[in-house]
């Protein structure tokens, strides 16, 4: 392996890669493990859905059709972000437990602990979404794009939230302890999730805002997946979308990986 | 392979921004088969020392090869040829025992055929094979150890790491464990041990440094060192100050170093333990002085460092960053 630890041969790369699904597997069993924890990353998308859907909902006012539709697309991504933030809380402990320690006396692959960690979460994210799209439909929503769209939109979310954890990752890498590292993630995410047009029209918001809400990744990203579930047009909303995602991997995996370097 | 399993010159490494320096130019040298123990009080080094020999920190300045690999150049073979166990028994307390060696396993690229039966072997060498499929949450602390020192030895490294491996334990599972060590020395296992207490390196240890804030102060055999100390304290208690010192000036021949007073305490180093203190009793007696008790102890890690320091050793003067957590002290 060279110096700087990154796979250079087809052999260090089969290893590198066996050494992520190692690692991911490990969080994943820990999932299993204790469904508790899985359950509870259930309970505050739920609770958003029934909170928007049923107490807010009445008041809001959607240009076309009903809020239902417009809200659901909106919680999904809004969940997945908020699972992506599993990562900060997983690397930080593992850092706490002093088990990244040891990883680092190992010959294993330096990327798989980072890399390994956003994969598993990203799985978990990928159940949690089910659940929740099912949860959207018993409370109503209709989606009334077509099938491949949605999926496409399903994949897109996956994949922005995918990239965000890699920010995640650093924030878990540099807190002190688990529970510093997922309150430092609050002033990056509430105004993304909430500033945006995940669950209120973007139009009803006072003009300054509405700025920074209409242009942020977060509400494009909104828009593609409202605008490819519900088969309504959204300009060139999913390749914002998508270049945000693509442009927040590119920017956030490095910064990471150097952190992850300099820890210890 | 190289006869030396580890050598370094002069390793010095600081941190927050330099401002700590927890080691001071450390030089040291372990033949391979051979056990040595590094001892010293918390902050004195011993950590860093050990994160540096197993490639997790980086050398400030000076060199240090492992089984022959320079730890910074050809860090990843150093990997491949160590095991580390840790101050804090690093295992997975999310997997099972099972789970943890097998994992570790993959992890130092064995193949899973080798992976299988390694992990069933040493659960059963360390007494853990009705625990296996337990989720190391349930474990004792001296279990979380055993499992610790197994998931250490799961490539079969040719030298070991123990960082302060039984520090924290109960009388009983330290026993275990050191007899778990003795029986990897015998087989041919090279060990560099940290340590606390002379007890364990005086029983593991071949050959021992004593360090103090990032220096080596004493280096030797056990017994060299335990010359240079006299081999028991004895240690009195008198009813008034004046009477510990008068009664100091009265034993001044029986020990071997200077008598250590302090309030009515008189701490004197001997030879002969029992034999002493008959003496120091006929003499105190004599001269009517009123011993209200007396003590005979094998020397501490704290009389180590007041003979050979003359203060005692520094408690918890922690500056050296432990696993986890000195990234964040930095």
């Amino acid at each position: 392996m060279s110096v700087s630890g990154a796979p250079t041969t087809s052999a260090e790369w089969r290893w590198a890669v066996r050494d992520v699904w190692t690692m991911g597997r490990r969080n994943i069993l820990a999932l299993v493990r204790i469904p508790v924890s899985f359950v509870f990353a259930l309970v505050q998308p739920v609770m958003f859905v029934l909170l928007f859907r049923y107490v807010f909902g009445g008041a809001i006012r959607v240009p076309n059709g009903q809020y239902v539709n417009f809200l659901i697309p909106g919680i999904l991504v809004q969940t997945t972000i908020f699972g992506a933030i599993g990562t900060t809380i997983g690397l930080a402990e593992d850092l706490q437990r002093g088990l990244i320690e040891r990883f680092r006396a190992l010959p294993m692959a330096r990327m798989a602990v980072l890399a390994g960690r956003t994969v598993s979460d990203l799985l978990r994210n990928v159940v949690v979404l089910l659940v929740i799209t099912g949860m959207g439909f018993l409370v109503g929503f209709r989606p009334t794009g077509s099938l491949i769209s949605y999926v496409g939109a399903s994949v897109l979310m996956l994949f922005f939230a995918y990239a965000l954890s890699w920010g995640f990752a650093y924030v878990g890498l540099a807190a002190p302890n688990s529970e510093t590292a997922q309150a430092m993630t609050f002033p990056v995410i509430f105004p993304l999730t909430f500033a945006s047009s995940i669950f209120v029209p973007v139009a009803f918001m006072p003009s300054w805002l509405q700025v920074f809400a209409r242009n942020q990744p977060v509400s494009q990203v909104a828009e593609a997946v409202r605008g490819l579930m519900l088969g309504v047009p959204h300009g060139h909303a999913t390749w914002i979308a998508l270049a945000w995602a693509v442009g927040a991997l590119v920017v956030l995996a490095p910064l990471a990986t150097r952190r992850y370097r300099r820890v210890a | 392979m190289p006869d030396l399993a580890v050598e370094t010159h002069g390793i010095v490494r600081t941190f927050r921004d330099g401002s700590v320096r927890a080691l001071d130019g450390v030089s040291i040298a372990i033949p391979r088969g051979r056990v040595f123990g590094l001892l010293g009080p918390n902050g004195s080094g011993k950590t860093t020392m050990v994160r540096i020999l197993s490639t997790i920190i980086r050398p400030d300045e000076g060199s240090a090869t492992v089984n022959g690999f320079d730890v910074v150049r050809q860090a990843d073979a150093v990997r491949r040829s160590i095991g580390l166990a840790g101050q804090f028994a690093t295992v997975d307390d999310n997997l099972t025992g099972l789970e943890n060696l097998r994992m570790m396993g993959r992890l130092n690229h064995l193949d899973h055929a080798t992976v299988r039966v390694r992990a069933t072997q040493l659960l059963e060498q360390f007494g853990l094979a009705e625990a296996a499929r337990r989720n190391v949450k349930t474990y004792s602390g001296g279990m979380r150890r055993r499992l610790d020192l197994a998931a250490a030895l799961v490539a079969s490294p040719p030298l070991l790491f123990l960082d302060e491996p039984t520090t924290g334990l109960d009388p009983q599972s330290r026993q275990d464990l050191w007899g778990f060590i003795e029986g990897l020395v015998e087989s041919g296992t090279t060990v560099l041990l940290t340590t606390q207490y002379l007890e364990e390196a005086d029983r593991l240890a071949d050959e021992l440094a004593v360090l103090d804030h990032g220096r080596i102060i004493a280096q030797g055999t056990s017994s060299e060192l335990k010359a240079r100390l006299g081999a028991t304290v004895l240690s009195l208690t008198f009813s008034t100050t004046a009477d510990a010192e008068r009664g100091a000036l009265l034993l001044a021949d029986l020990t071997t170093k200077p008598a250590f007073v302090e309030g009515d305490v008189v701490d004197l180093t001997v030879t002969a333990g029992p034999a002493a203190a008959a003496e120091a009793l006929r003499r105190l007696d004599a001269a009517d002085l009123v011993v209200t008790g007396l003590a005979l102890r094998e020397p501490s890690l704290d009389d180590v460092f007041l003979t050979l320091t003359g203060h005692h050793a520094p408690d918890g003067a922690a500056e050296e960053p432990i696993a986890g957590s000195g990234r964040r002290r930095r």
